[in-house]
């Protein structure tokens, strides 16, 4: 079997296909930044005295850690038309891979809090700081340390994780390249080159959270 | 002065403190000794509201410490506390340690709180590791920036719980060089302590704690050279 590759309509396609990764890195950014603060509450929600509040906070972590990242976009996209609620494509995926990440990062958090000693909290609270300024000052740099690993994954994983976003109409970088897939029908040179994009995006996501990082692990470095 | 007036305090069923009083003067040192688990820490976790109580009052310079309305933050700044563990916040370097609650909690500029840090950090022989963190330091010299970090709020009174028993022996008498010079400069302190020879020499008054309840209390030749108690007898020639 012959196959030409034909290169020519993935070069012309290319300024629509990077327009396209800016959605795909716009649309990871947000849910990764939303994920992170709503983790947050929500690993306080399941540390909580509260019932209910624990109920949901561990209802939500259950649920986006056990159901598959493609239905949860449906449910956004689709489902939520069932109590007359309609998301475009952008804000469906948005909001169900924030859900997602929130989900992730809740349990997360959940281990960086472990790792911190809780003597941090007392020597700060005998200093006279209040518990808002310990969390603050004290606890939350070092869980933010514990848990950068963690959370570098997860900013990756939601990178490659959008691309689901195609099977709910949203023209990010997948969608983009399937479009143009199936006006010219060069399958493979159009998915490589993408491949090959989301790559770099992922990369260079990487070189972001290395960049971000560099203060917060100042002493680390500084052992050596 | 810190008052204690018939202090209770269980953990469920276990009646750690069984109705203490106690008094502390301005400008005493007392040291609470006893075996392990008659209540010591609670004791100083009473003072300083790490614990709740469960009968008696606890009153700092006159404010009841257990009290509904009273903001405990702003008390805990007169009472430093330093513990076995010398709890060293990882992710600043010295300077930054003793810096953070004058900046935040007594609200001086960042410039000033530094500067009240160096005179601390200087204070305590660590002048020379200002920029450190507490990982390139020794458990003495992080014990050292623990004081340091509590004499930067300007405590009225220092509490401490076993401040040297986490330490290496050679860096134990380091710790203790500092703390017989905050006695000397007239700092009124409640330390628990297994340091003998410390309590001998620096106490105005040694106690003697046995199972939730004072036992003996007293100047410290009376009660270290001539216990009554025959339990602190036993106590005393166990520990040397
Ligand atoms: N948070 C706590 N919960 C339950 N029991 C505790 C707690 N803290 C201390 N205890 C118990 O109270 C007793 C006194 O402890 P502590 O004050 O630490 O003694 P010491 O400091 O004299 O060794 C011990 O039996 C200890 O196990
Ligand atoms: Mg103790």
């Amino acid at each position: 079997m012959d196959y030409q590759f034909h290169w020519r309509p993935v070069i012309q396609a290319l300024p629509d296909l990077l327009k396209a990764s800016l959605v795909t890195l716009q649309v990871s950014l947000i849910a990764m930044a939303l994920g992170l603060m709503i983790g947050l509450v929500l690993y306080f929600f399941r540390a909580s005295q509260l019932r209910v509040l624990r109920g949901f906070g561990s209802t939500w972590v259950e649920i986006a850690r056990n159901t598959p990242s493609l239905f949860q976009i449906f449910v956004f996209y689709w489902g939520l038309g069932e109590f007359g609620i309609f998301l475009s494509s952008y804000t469906a995926v948005v909001a169900a891979l924030t859900f997602n990440c929130a989900g992730y990062m809740a349990e997360t958090y959940r281990g960086g809090f472990n790792a911190v000693n809780p003597g941090q909290d007392k020597a700060a609270r005998t200093l006279g700081m209040t518990r808002f300024q310990s969390m603050r000052y004290v606890v939350l740099p070092q869980v933010l340390r514990a848990i950068y690993g963690p959370m570098t994954n997860q900013f990756t994983w939601v990178i490659l994780a959008s691309s689901l976003g195609m099977l709910a109409g949203l023209r990010e970088l997948s969608g983009e390249t399937q479009y143009f897939n199936s006006r010219t029908f060069r399958t493979f040179e159009f998915f490589a080159a993408t491949a090959v994009i989301y790559y770099l995006i992922a990369k260079m996501a990487l070189l972001l959270m290395a960049l971000l990082g560099r203060p917060l692990f100042k002493a680390e470095r500084a052992k050596s | 002065m810190i008052v204690l007036e018939n202090l209770h305090k269980s953990f469920g069923p276990l009646e750690v403190l069984k109705g203490i009083n106690l008094t502390v003067d301005k400008g005493e040192v007392v040291s609470l000794i006893g075996a392990s688990g008659s209540g010591k820490s609670t004791l100083l976790y009473c003072i300083n509201a790490l614990e709740t109580i469960d009968g008696g009052k606890v009153t700092v310079d006159g404010v009841d410490v257990h009290a509904k309305g009273t903001d405990i933050n702003k008390l805990r700044q007169k009472l430093g506390t330093v513990f076995q563990q010398w709890n060293s916040f990882p992710h600043l370097t010295a300077l930054e340690n003793v810096a953070l609650a004058p900046r935040v909690v007594s609200k001086f500029s960042r410039k000033d709180a530094q500067e009240i840090a160096a005179k601390q950090l200087t204070h305590v022989g660590l002048g020379d590791k200002l920029n450190h963190y507490p990982s390139q330091l020794s458990g003495g010299q992080q014990q050292r920036l623990a004081i340091a970090r509590a004499l930067a709020m300007e405590p009225t009174y220092m509490l401490f719980d076993e401040a040297t028993s986490a330490l290496d022996p050679e860096l134990v008498g380091e710790v203790l060089d500092i703390m017989r010079m905050l006695a000397s400069e007239g700092m009124t302190m409640i330390v628990v302590t297994h340091e003998m020879s410390f309590a001998r020499d620096v106490s105005d008054r040694v106690a003697f704690f046995k199972k939730g309840v004072l036992a003996e209390i007293g100047a410290p030749e009376d009660v270290m050279n001539n216990p009554q108690d025959p339990d602190l007898q036993r106590f005393l020639s166990t520990i040397g």
